[in-house]
């Protein structure tokens, strides 16, 4: 267990408990709660618990297993992102090698590039070379009906599914000076993020009245956003010690992660309106599908990421 | 009919590979002797189709399938043993007017005979693949099959998406996600005339299309 440390595994424990004491809240509100018309919320806010347990087990096993195993978890992520994402957008004939390079040469050459630690391609290989790519790819390809709508729809989708995502991983990569293994600092983000989604949406629920933005994201509200951004902060700021952070700096950095993981969901809610549907697949029970789930850490990632490594990275 | 070894494999493998989200409206999977016909843009068509079904429907349900495409080395290996393929004889542009190689009537005879008496049978009425934006007129062959069972039961399922991922011509897949639809079951009524008929199926199976 070379992989573990007693931070981690305090972590882990903090999830476990979390986990089980949502189990326990989805069983007492199914049980006490009779009114048909909260029936569906119950039965779906259980389901997005169950998916948790899972998710969590898939992602603290990679974490145990290394840099490898968090690799591989988030290229999958990105290619079933990227699926998702061309899916639900208006694709051509023409497309179809330049989607081929997109999915199979661009993401796990972008994946590689963080196994082999070389941030100066990783950090330029879709923004430059795949953005100048797919437009040439698309000419040879020689359809011009819709050609920039076609080649941005295909560079923004590498952007935030593959590029974006695969800045959570990319924190392995950073060599903080006394701090020790930077997966912690990966779980921190992960943590952050993703209970900041939760907490959103545990006091939109409990009190959501005054809609945000109805028309991109009905289910946002003012109070869900200020309720959840603070619990999250207030939560990133009490696991300062599994990260390099003082205190005051993990609060500022956990401000700066919820807010981000916010810009996400509205921005990737935003793209479904757009295109006439819900949810962007429904690989995650209660959930949707993977960009439902990862929206936010899209966002959040590659600025906390930078935050680290500008501050922190000598 | 026994399910091939690799059979599992494959449905799961071709599940993976498609993302297929299979829907069943108005309609269940129903272990009764059927012909499953589908929109035609792939050659991943059939396997995803043949995958979607439940595993002991599937191990009874056999493709149709173009002889002059399947009958080559590993391809047809895989589609002889593995999906127990009905390779049938089609007419191509070249030929038609050459009463020769693709004879109707052997087909008809030789689905019949795969059908036995509870063999299932996956069929693509179009005859060909098509781009995916339009579904072509029907050939004859789903009456004739008809006529000669009287009672068949036909199971429209329509196929969005696996254009996208292999469409025709190329010979990578890209993934994307695929949805296939399962509409409610219908029969050739006595004295239906064939043009009626041929279009009362087509316009079942476009009905499915954005349900």
């Amino acid at each position: 267990m070379k992989n573990l440390d007693s931070q981690l595994v305090w972590a882990f424990a903090g999830v476990l408990g979390l986990l089980a004491l949502s189990s326990l809240i989805g069983v007492v509100l199914k049980a006490v709660i009779r009114k048909p018309e909260a029936q569906g919320t119950i039965s779906n806010l259980n389901a997005r618990i169950g998916a948790w347990w899972i998710m969590s087990a898939i992602f603290a096993l990679t974490l145990v297993i290394g840099p490898i195993g968090s690799l591989v978890l988030f290229g999958l992520m990105s290619l079933l992102a990227l699926r998702e994402y061309v899916t639900l957008l208006p694709t051509r004939r023409a497309d179809h090698r330049t989607l081929f390079w997109a999915f199979f040469i661009f993401t796990p050459l972008q994946y590689f590039l963080i196994g082999i630690q070389w941030y100066g391609m990783f950090a330029i290989l879709i923004p430059v070379f795949a953005f100048l790519f797919v437009p040439a790819r698309l000419a040879i390809a020689g359809d011009t009906e819709a050609f920039l709508e076609r080649a941005s729809t295909i560079q923004w989708g590498l952007m935030i599914c593959v590029y974006c995502l695969s800045y959570t991983p990319a924190l392995l990569m950073l060599q903080i000076p006394g701090y020790g293994r930077p997966a912690k600092l990966m779980l921190y983000l992960v943590l952050v993020d993703q209970l900041s989604d939760v907490m959103q949406y545990v006091w939109g629920k409990m009190l959501g009245r005054h809609k945000i933005a109805p028309v991109v994201s009905p289910n946002k509200t003012w109070e869900g956003f200020v309720g959840g951004v603070l619990s999250a902060t207030a939560i990133g700021t009490a696991l300062w010690w599994m990260t390099p952070f003082t205190p005051a700096v993990a609060a500022a950095v956990s401000l700066a992660i919820t807010l981000m993981g916010f810009a996400g969901g509205l921005t990737m809610s935003a793209i479904k309106r757009d295109r006439g549907v819900k949810d962007y697949g429904t690989l995650i029970k209660g959930h949707g599908g993977i960009l439902d789930r990862m929206d936010s850490m899209c966002f959040a990632a590659p600025i906390f990421f930078h935050i680290v490594r500008y501050f922190y990275v000598r | 009919m026994r399910a091939h070894p690799l059979a599992g494999i494959i449905a799961g493998a071709a599940r993976l590979i498609s993302g297929v989200n299979v829907r069943w409206v108005d309609s269940e999977p129903d272990a009764r002797q059927t012909v499953y016909f589908a929109n035609h843009t792939s050659h991943l068509d059939f396997v995803v189709l043949w995958s979607s079904l439940p595993a002991e429907i599937r191990a009874r349900t056999r493709p149709v399938a173009a002889q002059d495409y399947w009958e080559k080395g590993l391809r047809q290996a895989v589609a002889v043993n593995v999906f127990q393929a009905v390779l049938v004889a089609r007419r191509t542009a070249r030929q038609e007017g050459q009463a020769s190689s693709g004879d109707p009537k052997q087909a008809i005879e030789q689905m019949l005979d795969a059908m036995g008496s509870d063999n299932s049978l996956i069929l693509f009425p179009e005859g060909t693949r098509g781009t995916g934006e339009e579904v072509a007129a029907f050939k004859s062959g789903l009456y004739y099959l008809c006529q000669r069972r009287p009672g068949l039961r036909l199971v429209p399922g329509y196929l969005n998406n696996l254009n996208r991922i292999l469409p025709k011509g190329e010979f990578l897949p890209v993934p994307f996600i695929s949805r296939l639809t399962f509409g409610p079951a219908l029969t050739l009524a006595p004295d239906e005339p064939k043009p009626a008929f041929l279009t009362r199926a087509r316009e079942a199976l476009c009905r499915l299309r954005s349900i």
